[in-house]
């Protein structure tokens, strides 16, 4: 589905994306993890188009993203920080994505209902806490129904709560047979939600294996084990 | 496009700066008009003031609330649109609201009082320069990540095109001042847009006479049809250059 060619990109002196392939498929739930700065949200960013890469390119349902920009009808993304537009409120964003998005399919307006967002639509986006931001960006994410789920640290600043409704929900989609990708540093409750790891470390794609084969190669059942295994090899 | 172009137009709104910079605008208008008996020499007064004040409210106006708005920039790349819907958009509701602002501050004014050639070549000159300082508020976003520098960068260029350049062009004309310049001045205002609208609407008002042998010049040149031609085509060409090269900037931005 998504496919990742040599990309490269590079931010003044630092190599954020250094030769970087991948191919993700549908119905495949990723984890994207590495140390700080080792070039996921990069990565990201670039699959998003928002991040022009020097050299390579990315194929999404084999278009080049660069020249069909159509293409992110079918993403739902949740950035890891959300940054809306201050004087507005979260009802007013609300519509204003749908708005813009104007598609036929059927909304799904599930986490706005179970993260109880109903009840602040009037609230303006600046005296929302981080968490709220985060509810919000996630049901912007599987608002409208998308073939991929981008998410960048899905759960970080959500209260234990909140992360298990949102975690309900992925495996829900996955079900679904989307594509899910999640970058977190949290491994421990990636156990149960991914079928493929993409290890990164310094802009370089370390690994790309199914949980299955990497349990097999280390010999560790829990995730956090078995990366921390390879890791320290 | 539409959408978008709506949810800037609105934000700009809510935002009083706009409806401020027209209030003052019309205030300075009708009171000068007032202050004068001859409405002439009232649009005279205005011409100068609206000269300094238009392009440093539209530069200025433009940087901070492009770089306000980067939330929102980054929240629409996201979403399936095209980044030229986007960058578009925003300026074409930025130079909208500012030239909807001068119409009502200074057009009607000068409608009401002088309703001549003059009248009108100075709303269509204040337009013209309202889009032209947005483009380049934009060109100047676009090449400078960080805020402050940004602004510093878009103020500067407002000193150079409304002070700097004509102490550069005195220099020049002193320098040079055995020689004949007079036909290579006509070159030089066409480097900047401020000094190309002064000329103009000064052209019309019968001052020339008033500028020398230079203004005689200028009178012959844009004067003539192809000569005014010539300089509404140059002002929309200082529009033009400075929003399409931001455009491109912005297609390749990261963000």
């Amino acid at each position: 589905m998504i496919i990742a060619n040599n990309v490269s990109k590079q931010f003044g002196k630092l190599k954020a994306l250094d030769n970087v392939s991948v191919q993700c498929n549908k119905g495949e739930c990723i984890a994207l993890i590495g140390p700080n700065g080792s070039g996921k949200t990069t990565l990201i960013k670039s699959i998003l188009g928002m991040v022009v890469p020097d050299s390579g390119f990315i194929t999404f349902n084999g278009n080049n993203i660069l020249h069909h920009w159509q293409y992110r009808t079918h993403i739902g993304y949740m950035p890891q920080i959300g940054r809306y537009p201050d004087n507005m409120s979260i009802g007013q964003v609300l519509e204003m994505m749908k708005d813009i998005r104007s598609t036929s399919t059927q909304l799904d307006e599930d986490l706005i209902k179970r993260f109880d967002l109903e009840h602040m639509l009037h609230k303006r986006m600046r005296t929302l806490s981080g968490g709220t931001r985060q509810k919000v960006s996630a049901s912007l994410a599987f608002l409208f129904n998308p073939d991929v789920l981008i998410l960048d640290e899905p759960t970080a600043g959500l209260d234990p709560v909140a992360s298990e409704i949102l975690k309900e929900k992925i495996i829900e989609e996955k079900k679904k047979g989307k594509l899910v990708m999640i970058t977190s540093h949290i491994l421990s409750e990636l156990d149960d939600l991914v079928t493929h790891i993409i290890y990164m470390q310094d802009g370089k794609l370390r690994f790309h294996q199914s949980i299955d084969e990497l349990r097999k190669h280390t010999g560790e059942e829990k995730l956090s084990k078995a990366i921390a295994n390879v890791m320290t090899k | 496009m539409k959408k978008i172009f709506k949810y800037v137009i609105t934000d700009i709104l809510r935002n009083k700066t706009v409806l401020a910079y027209t209030v003052f605008l019309l205030a300075i208008s009708f009171s000068l008009f007032s202050l004068e008996d001859n409405a002439t020499k009232g649009l005279l007064s205005l011409l100068n003031i609206i000269l300094i004040i238009v392009p440093l409210v539209s530069i200025i106006f433009s940087t901070i609330y492009v770089y306000n708005s980067s939330e929102f920039i980054e929240l629409l790349v996201s979403q399936p649109l095209k980044r030229k819907t986007i960058w578009l958009s925003l300026f074409a509701g930025l130079s909208s609201s500012l030239c909807i602002a001068f119409f009502i501050g200074a057009g009607i004014p000068v409608l009401i009082y002088e309703p001549t050639v003059t009248g009108f070549m100075m709303i269509s000159v204040g337009l013209l320069l309202s889009i032209i300082f947005v483009a380049i508020a934009m060109l100047a976003t676009v090449i400078t990540r960080d805020k402050a520098k940004g602004i510093g960068v878009g103020i500067l260029l407002w000193l150079y095109f409304s002070l700097l350049f004509d102490g550069l062009v005195l220099f020049i004309l002193f320098q040079f001042a055995d020689y004949p310049l007079e036909k290579i001045m006509i070159g030089i205002s066409a480097l900047n847009p401020i000094d190309l609208g002064r000329i103009l609407i000064l052209l019309k008002m019968d001052i020339s006479a008033l500028m020398g042998y230079t203004g005689a010049v200028f009178r012959d040149f844009f004067g003539t049809h192809a000569g005014l031609i010539t300089a509404f085509v140059t002002l929309i060409i200082w529009a033009g250059v400075p929003a399409w090269l931001s455009l491109r900037k912005f297609n390749r931005k990261d963000l």
